[in-house]
């Protein structure tokens, strides 16, 4: 691999609570075992809606944030702090008296698509039951898009910024571009970067599903998220977050942290064609990944896995699957690709964090999570998808991508190499 | 008519459920702010708790007169 023209941004801590497990741990092993966090929905109103399947965080966040806590913090940004918790803690840091960081070296990028979903409905429903004087005081910093961002700058303690970019499905993936921009511009040494979503909620599913845009297969909720297989009829709602804390390499290597690997660099793009619909020639995501590979001195043929965007969707599976292959040229032969979320679901504003976790742990272990439900793939399908069962990786440096893509057009693909690369 | 010490014993359940202040350490001579740690938003839920609680008004200028939990049972005493 040539020489990177900027600095590469090392992994030294992760943290993640999913449909698949509570931690991260017990997420990556679910995810080699191939096992679904798909469920029916049992709640009272789920009986209405033509949707009856989600994702739910495997543990409860109640497991783990107190209820005094609690009635302060959204679903979504309660998901976040035990995430962010998780990752700064497995960075060999500590929280209080034991945070050895400076403030003001340290940086929070941390998005979400929707934000305080539970609070803004919860809250009105109160209003219009019981009137204004019964709303909670807490309503507007519970509800705000940078609540998560901001409480997990309080848990952390950063004070040299706090980001909370919104771009719908990309917003995490763009929180992280964003994470590496602030250490290469010496904004910050350390940032912890993520994203979180909590949206199961009767109103979102039905917006969704008017939308067509929501699988049904409600008599199978396991086998209702199959990104590329003939028989996909839509993506999966889910809930979770992820968070990343990233360094300079120099920051790290002060102080001992261990390294998981690089972020080597981002791109970004929009489709500027439709609201939500991508563009079905899928320059915009070729954009994306193009700009990531210059970024982060990388050419086509270092990379040799993708972890796709991949929501199920009838038309977004195979519009990636062309954008992998126009941006990767022929070297798109030797790409094992995969969509974790075929397992958990789409986590919406934190896919793009749990799945670049995803795509570190994988160069680290060697070995790409499955896709799993693809038993009769696309026509025409021109990348190699690892369906159904985990695929093995080559010894030596390794390089990947990490696709992105949300509402509004707006494209990000993270650039990911295994911690042993010399450039 | 609850006594004082029952309003004492029902306001402090509210602060124990708002704030996570023991309901032991909520007495008479205490300041929400300055001893048992209530921030200004969890003293408006404390303040809407005793509008429901207690069936009295407690306007927001008044409210800011409440500064001991002696202050809040008082008001409830002679407006309830």
């Amino acid at each position: 691999m040539k020489a990177a023209p900027m600095k590469d941004i090392v992994i030294t801590g992760m943290g993640a609570t999913t449909p698949l497990g509570g931690d991260l741990a017990s997420t990556w092993q679910a995810m080699l075992a191939g096992e679904s966090g798909i469920v029916e929905i049992t709640e009272e109103w789920a009986p209405d809606l033509p949707v009856r399947i989600a994702g739910y965080v495997k543990v409860d966040p109640s497991e783990k944030i107190d209820r005094v806590k609690a009635r302060r913090l959204d679903r979504n940004t309660q998901l976040a702090l035990i995430a962010a918790e998780e990752a700064w803690l497995d960075a060999g840091l500590g929280l209080g008296e034991d945070n050895p960081i400076d403030p003001e070296t340290l940086a929070v990028c941390l998005g979400s698509g929707i934000g305080g979903l539970h609070t803004l409905l919860g809250q009105w429903d109160v209003y219009k039951e019981r009137g204004p004087r019964r709303v909670t005081p807490f309503t507007i910093p519970m509800l705000m898009a940078n609540a998560s961002a901001a409480n997990v700058g309080l848990l952390v303690n950063a004070a040299a910024a706090v980001h909370a970019p919104v771009s719908a499905c990309a917003s995490s993936n763009e929180a992280i571009s964003l994470a590496v921009d602030q250490i290469r511009l010496g904004r910050a040494g350390i940032v912890v970067a993520g994203g979180t979503e909590a949206t199961i909620h009767p109103l979102p599913i039905g917006a969704f599903a008017q939308m067509q845009a929501l699988s049904r297969r409600n008599d199978d909720p396991a086998a209702a998220s199959r990104p590329w297989d003939k028989g996909r009829d839509g993506f999966v709602l889910s809930e979770g977050s992820a968070v990343l804390v990233l360094e300079s390499l120099e920051h790290a290597q002060a102080r001992g942290a261990k390294i998981y690997g690089t972020i080597a660099g981002a791109g970004v793009s929009d489709d500027n064609h439709d609201i939500v619909q991508p563009d079905p020639g899928g320059l915009g995501q070729s954009r994306a990944m193009e700009k990531a590979l210059r970024n982060s001195g990388l050419q086509a043929s270092d990379i040799i896995h993708v972890n796709a965007h991949g929501t199920s969707t009838p038309q977004g599976d195979m519009t990636e699957a062309g954008s992998i292959r126009r941006a990767l040229g022929a070297s798109a032969d030797q790409v094992v690709v995969t969509s974790t979320k075929s397992m958990t679901g789409h986590l919406l504003g934190a896919a793009g964090a749990l799945e670049t976790v995803a795509t570190v742990l994988a160069l680290k272990e060697r070995l790409v999570p499955p896709t799993i439900n693809l038993h009769d793939p696309e026509d025409g399908l021109s990348i190699d998808v690892a369906a159904n069962e985990p695929r093995p990786l080559p010894e030596g440096d390794l390089a990947a991508l990490n696709n992105s893509f949300g509402f509004g057009g707006h494209n990000v693909a993270v650039a990911v190499t295994n911690a042993n690369v010399t450039r | 008519m609850a006594t004082t010490e029952e309003i004492r014993a029902q306001l402090a359940e509210l602060v124990n459920d708002v704030a996570g202040v023991p309901v032991e350490d909520v007495q008479l001579d205490k300041s929400f702010v300055d001893d048992l740690d209530v921030d200004s938003l969890a003293m408006v839920e404390i303040i809407v708790g005793c509008e429901e609680k207690f069936g009295v008004t407690i306007p927001d200028e008044e409210s800011k007169n409440l500064k001991t939990v002696g202050d809040a049972v008082a008001y409830i005493e002679q407006h309830s």
